[in-house]
């Protein structure tokens, strides 16, 4: 099977962050990146996919600048087989500038499967994959929770609100993976140094013009601090006088 | 993650990548078993398969004998990071990469090297070092271990070691013993002597208060026969077994600071949360101070060890940087441990906390592979040209 | 004038109230336009065409109502011909959907087949001259931004129970369509919607969430948040990340970074510590109560109201006093 990731390298979550002097991005000083979970997923899924169909090759693919090389080369060392970075200054928020890009590089791939993460946490949009596969006209299942593949036919399920769906398609596909699919493997030491030796293809990329602006980056309001009401059982009655009267919420 | 001098920005890609994983691999699967396995005293076997199959032992041996082979800095991360997990952890690892799969490589035939090291990397066979005797600790040189030839080439050995870390679990056991009449240690030679080999025993030390989850066993040799093949053949002297523990005392340098990394962190976010009089206790001056030093200390042994692992891998290191920095950074990270369990009031007796935990290691960390005292004497000798050791 | 398309979502032939609020969202920038039509699509089996009424109450002056037998189960490729064809046609300004399962598979498909671009999760939009500005979150929640749309038609889907359904009654006249693909040709098959267990309410449509978290210590002690729910009478269930992992709740009611993001009116946070992916998905609430042995708890942090103590006391008092306080209202 021939199978290609995107992926997309994204902040650590776990801080605080602070507004740049623009006011419209996120001051990236001090930030930690890495590959971000939605897209561990999917690489483990098409890893999986290798394991059990002797032959297949797995791409890792990325858009943005020369750092992003690290993020294939976590692919790669989770045993992705190739690389390739599409080469542009600066990742947009544009889901369609992204798709449209990507598509280009995919479309002559060849690919039975492409996967995606279901969104990435930074820009939290969760479009490109179902974009990517409207423009390469190929059928898409988004927000995976389980897969099987056989016989050139595939079978998921979604999770809804209170419900799954079950759903079937043909290969090739584009799917976007969701949390629940699988726990992703932690590089091996010897995968790590195998990533150094293995392809990673930089072509330069052409994004087209964005039709979204992002204007303005604000941190949301604090919340008021709130206040313990009391110790055990006996602060109950407390509480709920509070939640009708103050809150209003009973 | 503490980084206060921004280390990470000195480190290459896969330096980063392998102290992630391994960082990854402490959180999710040391950590939350740790803390029972410590009371109950039980080394988490259950965990070797993971860490073989990512790669941690012998990692820093090469690829040709189904090993990472990573540089020693990526080697000192790994230590680092499975030392914020335990002590006993970091110890496993150092014994099966450092005192046996070490041994094979540098003293070994290639029959021996192909043998052994592929599937000790695999953890299919687990190995322990056997030089320490219950009177012979801080001077191995006295040991009373014999190994004597037969006619037809094989080996008779007999003695006891004790304070052996993977005894019960090995399959092998790399043996120190006196090949010669006299009481010289030029006569000492490396062995690999099989576990289930008749007259083997190995039992396992009980009543400790450090180290708990770790096997810790007394190994008693008694007429055990092994084949001439057994004999590490490059072995001889006491040269030999003291540059395995070189290798395994540059990665104590970087384990402790992993454990002292851990009191830090915990330390610092415990006085965040908690509240007396008022306010969260890190806004009291005493308080402040014992993270000031803390950290303080902190940053000084990560860099030592990480300058130490440049010389290592430019090849230029010696013996006795090795002895200052773990020397320094164990006695370092057995007071931030303690500082960290300080600060951590009545809770910090806890095993629901780590500093106390680690604070108990950290002591055997202080006494074995060379104890502090010893390593200050070597560090005398190496500085004055004067042996002080007798 | 302007006019703006609402996706009227479906499932199992009703109308979904993420679907009402689609149709409330496209009412109030119908209005803020100037006043133009909101022209609604529903999808579904037979039978779905007697929800149109319920639609148009809401502020629909159009209901496009496409019903098939094959539509019983959503099929992405229909409702992605049908809604693009007809919004191409329609020339709208905009086009309004839900963040909901449904709403993020479809509103991507239906941008990148008109040639736009797409923001979800969006709180909140605005007119200006020749853009929908609109406000979604980013970096999970800790950050809003504001976003500039100047494609048209501006494809925006909502954040669900951000934007109440609001009764404003319109003419909701019925155009019957016919789906713009032969469901049966559809390569994507959804062969089955299997309700979850539970149900009931959906978390991102309760006024009022409990999630129980690691403090429970047990699956069978979930009892105790499913009993405070009931005693709500309009509660959802959730559960940490923690939890779902260890199997003790199924993923879909794992409220976090990685899974649903909520916002009900009130929030009950029983035995849970704070994590920070927790707290990524429900840190907009408007209330939060905290109920947790430990009084260092992150969680405190940020609840409005917090009972330090065990929560297998606190629980069943406060469910027992919750159902007094209900019975009098």
């Amino acid at each position: 099977m021939k199978i290609a990731v995107c992926v997309k390298r994204v902040p650590d979550m776990d801080v605080r962050f602070r507004i740049a002097a623009d006011n419209a991005s996120v001051d990236e000083a001090g930030l930690k990146f890495d590959i971000n979970d939605f897209d561990a997923w999917s690489v483990e899924a098409a890893l999986k996919l290798k394991d059990a169909n002797a032959g297949s090759e797995v791409t890792a693919i990325s858009l943005g600048p020369d750092v992003v090389q690290e993020t294939i080369r976590k692919a790669l060392s989770m045993g992705a087989d190739k690389g390739i970075q599409l080469k542009v200054d600066k990742v947009p928020f544009d889901g369609l500038a992204i798709a449209r890009t990507l598509a280009e590089e995919l479309k002559s791939g060849g690919y039975d499967l492409i996967l995606f993460g279901k969104m990435s946490p930074d820009s939290a949009n969760g479009v490109v994959g179902q974009m990517v596969a409207e423009l390469l006209g190929l059928p898409c299942v988004s927000a995976i929770s389980s897969l099987e593949i056989a016989n050139g036919k595939g079978k998921a399920k979604r999770e809804l609100e209170g419900a799954q769906e079950i759903v079937e398609f043909p290969l090739p596909a584009v799917l976007t993976v969701d949390e629940g699919l699988n726990q992703a493997r932690l590089p091996s030491l010897k995968g790590i140094m195998a990533a150094k030796k293995k392809p990673l293809e930089v072509k330069p990329a052409q994004l087209p013009q964005s039709q979204l602006t992002v204007r303005k980056v604000e941190l949301p309001p604090e919340r008021k601090a709130g206040r313990i009401v009391g110790e055990g059982a006996a602060a109950v009655p407390e509480l709920v006088k509070l939640l009708q009267t103050e809150a209003k919420v009973l | 993650m503490t980084d206060f001098y921004n280390l990470d920005s000195t480190l290459s890609e896969e330096e980063r990548a392998v102290r992630d994983t391994v960082h990854s691999f402490v959180d999710e699967k040391v950590l939350p078993v740790i803390g029972d396995c410590y009371i109950e005293g039980r080394f988490p076997k259950e965990l070797i398969p993971e860490m073989a199959n990512l790669g941690m032992f012998g990692a820093n041996l090469p690829e040709e004998y189904g090993c990472a082979g990573l540089n020693n800095v990526a080697y000192g991360l790994i230590m680092h990071e499975l030392e914020r997990g335990d002590s006993g952890v970091r110890s496993f690892a150092s014994v099966q990469g450092a005192l046996v799969m070490y041994p094979i490589f540098a003293f070994g035939s290639e029959e021996q090297k192909r043998h052994y090291l592929p599937k000790m990397a695999q953890g299919e066979i687990i190995g322990c070092f056997g030089l320490t005797e219950p009177d012979y600790g801080s001077n191995p040189s006295g040991m009373i271990t014999r190994a004597v030839v037969q006619r037809d080439g094989s080996w008779v050995i007999n003695g006891a070691k004790m304070w052996i870390t993977n005894g019960s679990t090995a399959q092998v056991a790399i043996i120190w013993a006196k090949t010669g009449d006299d009481k010289s240690d030029k006569s000492i030679r490396g062995f690999v002597v099989p576990t289930d080999a008749p007259g083997f025993t190995a039992k396992d030390q009980h009543g400790k208060l450090s180290l708990r989850a770790s096997d810790t066993s007394e190994l008693v040799l008694q007429d055990v026969r092994v084949p001439a093949d057994a004999l590490l053949p490059k072995s001889g002297g006491i040269k030999s077994p003291l540059m395995c523990l070189t290798q395994a005392r540059y990665g104590i340098a970087w384990g402790a600071m992993g454990a002292a990394q851990a009191c830090y962190e915990e330390a610092l976010a415990y006085a965040g949360n908690r509240v007396m009089f008022g306010k969260p206790i890190a806004g009291f001056q005493l308080q402040q101070q014992r993270l000031a030093d803390m950290l303080t200390e902190l940053v000084k042994g990560q860099l030592l060890a990480l300058h130490l692992g440049r010389l290592k891998d430019a090849g230029t290191f010696s013996p006795q940087q090795v002895s200052l920095a773990k020397r320094n950074n164990v006695s370092a990270a057995t007071d931030i441990a303690r500082e960290a369990r300080r600060l951590l009031g009545a809770n910090g007796i806890l095993a629901e906390y780590s500093s106390m935990r680690h604070m108990e290691n950290l002591e055997s960390v202080y006494t074995y592979e060379g104890t502090h005292d010893i390593h200050t004497l070597i560090l005398g000798q190496a500085v004055t040209g004067i042996s002080a050791f007798e | 004038m302007a006019n703006v398309f609402a996706f009227a979502e479906t499932r199992g032939g009703e109308v979904r109230k993420v679907g009402l609020e689609a149709v409330t969202a496209a009412r109030m920038l119908a209005d803020k336009l100037g006043g133009g039509e909101v022209h609604a699509l529903v999808l579904g089996p037979r039978g779905v065409a007697a929800k149109a009424s319920q639609i148009g109450e809401h502020g629909a002056d159009v209901v496009i109502v496409v019903e098939h037998p094959d539509l019983a189960n959503y099929s992405p490729e229909v409702a992605t011909a049908t809604a693009a064809d007809r919004i191409k046609a329609g020339n709208y300004r905009a086009a309004i959907f839900s963040t909901s399962a449904q709403g993020r598979d479809l509103a991507p498909r239906i941008a990148a087949r008109l040639g736009v671009s797409v923001v979800t999760d969006v709180l909140s939009f605005d007119v200006e001259a020749d853009s929908i500005v609109v406000r979604h979150p980013m970096n999970i929640g800790k950050v809003i931004a504001t976003i500039a749309i100047t494609s048209q038609p501006a494809v925006i889907a909502m954040r669900p129970n951000v934007i109440a359904p609001a009764k404003n009654p319109k003419p909701g006249r019925v155009e019957t369509a016919q789906p713009a693909m032969d469901p049966a040709s559809s390569r994507v098959k959804v062969i089955e919607t299997k309700q979850g267990g539970g149900g009931k309410l959906d978390l991102a449509e309760a006024p009022v969430v409990v999630a129980g978290g690691r403090g429970l210590k047990s699956a069978e002690n979930f009892k105790l948040v499913e009993d405070l729910a009931a005693a709500f009478g309009n509660a959802a269930v959730g559960a940490t990340r923690a939890v779902t992992d260890d199997g003790w709740r199924p993923h879909s009611d794992q409220i976090g970074q990685t899974g649903r993001l909520v916002s009900p009116e009130l929030y009950v946070a029983v035995g849970i510590s704070g994590a920070v992916q927790h707290l990524a998905g429900m840190r907009t609430s408007k209330t939060i109560v905290a109920v947790n042995k430990d009084k260092e708890a992150p969680i405190f942090k940020v609840a409005d109201y917090g009972i330090v103590g065990d929560v297998f006391e606190v629980i069943p008092a406060l469910t027992e006093a919750v159902r007094e306080a209900k019975k009098h209202h």
